[in-house]
């Protein structure tokens, strides 16, 4: 029995990990137990359905911030990706380029990983803070998202082969909320058991030293950046078959709220330490807390960014409590 | 019990190489042996970093020739120079502090299975790493839960997992306490039974005679010599990384100098002060009026001393006594209030700040002591600056010039200024004579001399033990972070400090 206990005491390296997934578990049995209707399959589907987009975001804000880095252009980049997809279906009678959908979804991923990449490589042959490097690039793809189509949102409706992806249902997992878990469990094992993913975390706990035990740091950042702009393009793909729309004011600030998925989830800000089911459940946590007030019926929805902002400095309070760092 | 030797492993001959206006080694020779350590010695500027940059690929060499197992090497990165086999392991420990003690030993070439990383090897693989330097750890565990000794056997299993022939250790003692030190020497004579050339660098004298078997010592990035270290006195070794022969050095004149008239009061005492990593033991007194010494080779404590009197350190047992009264508050705001000056070992980080005119750097300490607030008007400010440039002889245009544009010897006449500006009771000078012209050296000696006749109190510092004889009416002097001695008046000569230094004041007495 003690055996038993002792084994199941979380390792010190886990305790953040399981803080988090304790107050999801509290947090989402408080809510069954206080609102009716919210202890239903519908519910917790549409929770991660309708949060999707950021979380794909926040598993690739998880390897920016895992490997000490910040990326704040997420947001822009779901925003333009979205745009650019819906003027690519739209057929050209309505302004749009009338392409296949199988041909403009891959080159929506494509433009945004490869703009992701430049930024890496800019970050790292420049040597300039991801901060400001990813600062502009949020500035530039918003703003090109903005610019590109006269008008700020386009419907993508009557797309032959657009449709199939919106109608597509599974156990009520419409597709937005299928590839998001699917892509949780690609991004934990990439985390875990990939050299990318393991140089990603040499990177963030020490830069010097990875360097001098010959991990490849300078094409890791690229590819770090290029995945995030990756999972940001992909989410505002899911975006545009969640809403059938693009939208080019989609996901203001929403870098912001990934960021605060990614430490809630147990994850260092300062970069070599955290896991990424630890982000899927750091954005379940915001999920539950962003849908309260509309069970809560005269609570003003603002509520729910004191609560994230309370809980956000008692994760990374938490960090420091669990993690004594030398100095 | 002798090894079998013991082949030539490593052959640098004649290296050259040059940094703008400096040669940093010229013409240097260094023979690595299989099966042997190989401590590599110098005193500051000797050369020794850089050799060591030049050996693991860090530095291409300028000129000479390089090689391993009588192959012709050019090692252009430290990764190049261990894919041949030189593995370093550095001072600071170059592993990842997060991830477990395997994952450190494995990253970068972990086993795969179908790609994807085979964590069960990784494990298995960590163990019987860390069992080749006799080490049974739970690999599992994040490197930073251990001490830094083992860290750093963490890094030499790394090192040398790759079938490295060269194991570099720069500097792995100084963060080490002596239990730690035993360990790391036990798994050092494990590698070199093993027939590894193990190259040591260390500053101290008493390690590098307890595991090295042979040396090499530089001197002003020229090859001195190479012996076998049971062989080489140690009152030679010193002499040769000063670069002054024993003998010559005692027939030199010296003037002695006689304890200044007048009864001054002690204005700083020391006693039993000691901090973990930095000195022990040590006891000073110092009054107005006199100049104290500290002498001693590189590393062995002499700035840490100045640092701990200063409170930029703070001592984990001992006292200080500053005016007969103790000091509770070790920090430097406290040192200044008690009127003691400080010019640190590098002027550059520690003591100028460049963007700023001669004029603000000469005020900052003064107006740090009344306060921000209380702000010393213009005129004043620059009555003062034009009282030390004249007074220290400056060379400057003007007191508005930013000290960043002016050279080395004038940046250290400006601290000077700066904390003279203070009027302090006890000046500390750590190395303000190094690296400027002979001439500036000499008005600096002239000034120390002066001020003390003046009833100041100074500690002075420097790696050129002729200039501590010279200039102070007592010194003590350091090895190894230890208090070894200390002489006064007559008995402060070169060769006197050379043979405490050597083998400490019994020994020497003794001698």
């Amino acid at each position: 029995m003690t055996d038993l206990i002792h084994r199941l005491r979380p390792k010190p390296q886990h305790v953040p990990l399981v803080a988090t997934a304790a107050v999801f578990i509290l947090l989402y049995a408080v809510a069954c137990i206080r609102y009716e209707g919210f202890a239903s399959w519908f519910q917790a589907t549409s929770l991660i359905a309708d949060n999707a987009p950021l979380g794909l975001a926040a598993i690739g804000m998880t390897f920016v911030i895992l490997s000490g880095g910040i990326d704040l252009s997420v947001g822009a980049v779901i925003a333009l990706s979205s745009i650019f997809l819906a003027s690519c279906l739209v057929p050209p009678d309505q302004g749009g380029a009338g392409m296949h959908a199988g041909v403009a979804i891959p080159l929506t991923l494509v433009g945004g990983t490869a703009f992701g990449a430049v930024m890496g490589a800019v970050i790292r042959v420049f040597k300039l803070p991801p901060f400001l490097v990813t600062l502009a690039g949020m500035f530039l793809v918003r703003g090109l998202a903005l610019v590109l189509t006269e008008q700020k949102r386009i419907s993508i409706i009557g797309v032959e082969s657009f449709d199939p992806l919106v109608d597509f249902l599974v156990f009520d997992f419409n597709l937005p909320a299928i590839v998001f878990i699917f892509a949780t469990l690609l991004a934990v094992a990439v985390a875990k058991y990939t050299r990318f993913g393991r140089t990603t975390y040499a990177i963030g706990g020490n830069e010097d030293s990875a360097n001098l035990m010959g991990l490849p740091v300078g094409s890791t950042t690229v590819k770090i950046y290029a995945l995030s702009s990756l999972c940001a393009a992909a989410g505002g793909v899911l975006h545009a078959i969640g809403s059938q729309s693009g939208d080019a004011s989609v996901g203001y600030l929403l870098e912001l709220d990934a960021i605060a998925a990614v430490v809630i989830g147990g994850t260092l800000l300062t970069g070599g330490y955290g896991y990424v089911i630890g982000t899927f459940l750091g954005l379940l946590i915001l999920a539950v807390i962003t849908v309260i007030p509309t069970y809560e019926g005269d609570l003003n929805a603002w509520w729910t960014r004191i609560v994230i902002g309370v809980l956000l400095l008692a994760f990374i309070l938490l960090q420091r409590v669990a993690q004594p760092r030398k100095t | 019990m002798p090894r079998v030797a013991e082949y030539e492993l490593v052959e640098l001959r004649g290296i050259v190489k040059t940094f703008p206006g400096v040669r940093a080694l010229d013409g240097v020779d260094f023979t690595l042996r299989a099966g042997e350590v190989h401590a590599l010695m110098g005193e500051n500027g000797a050369g020794k970093s850089t050799l060591i940059k030049v050996l693991t690929g860090v530095y291409p060499r300028d000129g000479g020739t390089m090689t391993l197992d009588a192959t012709e090497i050019h090692p252009r990165t430290p990764l190049d120079a261990q894919r041949l086999g030189i593995a370093t392991v550095y001072q600071e420990v170059n592993l990842i502090p997060e991830l477990t003690v395997a994952e450190n030993l494995s990253i970068g070439r972990e086993p795969r299975r179908l790609g994807l990383i085979d964590w069960g090897t990784v494990k298995r693989r960590g163990k019987e790493m860390m069992a080749r330097l006799d080490l049974d750890l739970d690999v599992t565990l994040p490197v930073r839960s251990y001490s830094i000794a083992l860290q750093q056997m963490v890094a030499i299993a790394r090192a040398i997992d790759q079938e490295a022939r060269v194991l570099v250790l720069d500097e792995p003692t100084s963060s080490l306490d002596a239990a730690e030190c035993d360990q790391l020497f036990s798994v050092m004579y494990r590698l070199r039974d093993q027939g590894l050339g193990i190259v040591f660098v260390s500053h101290f004298l008493d390690q590098v005679y307890a595991v090295s078997d042979r040396l090499t010592v530089l001197r002003n990035g020229r090859l001195v010599g190479e012996f076998e270290t049971s062989k080489l006195p140690r009152l030679e070794l010193v002499s040769k990384m000063i670069g002054k022969d024993a003998e010559q050095v005692e027939a030199m004149d010296h003037a002695p100098k006689a304890r200044p008239a007048g009864d001054h009061p002690v204005v700083a005492k020391a006693t039993a002060l000691s901090r973990r990593h930095a000195v022990s033991g040590v006891d000073l007194e110092v009054r107005g009026g006199e100049v104290l010494g500290l002498a001693g080779l590189l590393g062995s404590g002499r700035s840490e001393t100045a640092r701990l009197l200063f409170g930029i350190d703070t001592p984990d047992t001992g006292t200080i006594e500053i005016n007969g009264q103790a000091v509770t508050t070790h920090n430097p705001r406290t040192a200044i209030r008690n009127r003691i000056a400080f010019t640190p070992e590098d002027r550059k980080d520690a003591g100028i700040i460049p963007d700023l005119s001669v004029r603000e750097n000469i005020v900052l300490a003064l107006q740090g002591r009344r306060g921000w607030l209380r702000r010393i008007p213009f005129h004043e400010q620059q009555a003062l600056a034009d009282q030390y440039i004249k007074a220290l002889n400056i060379a400057t245009p003007d007191a508005d010039k930013p000290v960043g544009q002016l050279s080395g010897g004038n940046q250290q006449k400006v601290i000077l200024g700066r904390w003279l500006a203070m009027q302090p009771r006890l000046l500390m000078l750590d190395e303000p004579t190094r690296g400027i012209d002979v001439g500036a050296k000499a008005e600096i000696e002239q000034l120390i001399a002066e001020l003390c006749s003046e009833g100041m109190a100074l500690l002075f510092i420097s790696s050129e033990l002729e200039e501590v004889a010279r200039d102070s009416h007592r010194v003590i002097v350091l090895r190894d972070r230890k208090q070894v001695g200390e002489l006064s008046g007559e008995d402060i000569r070169l060769d006197s400090i050379m043979s405490i230094i050597a083998s400490g004041q019994e020994a020497a007495a003794h001698a």
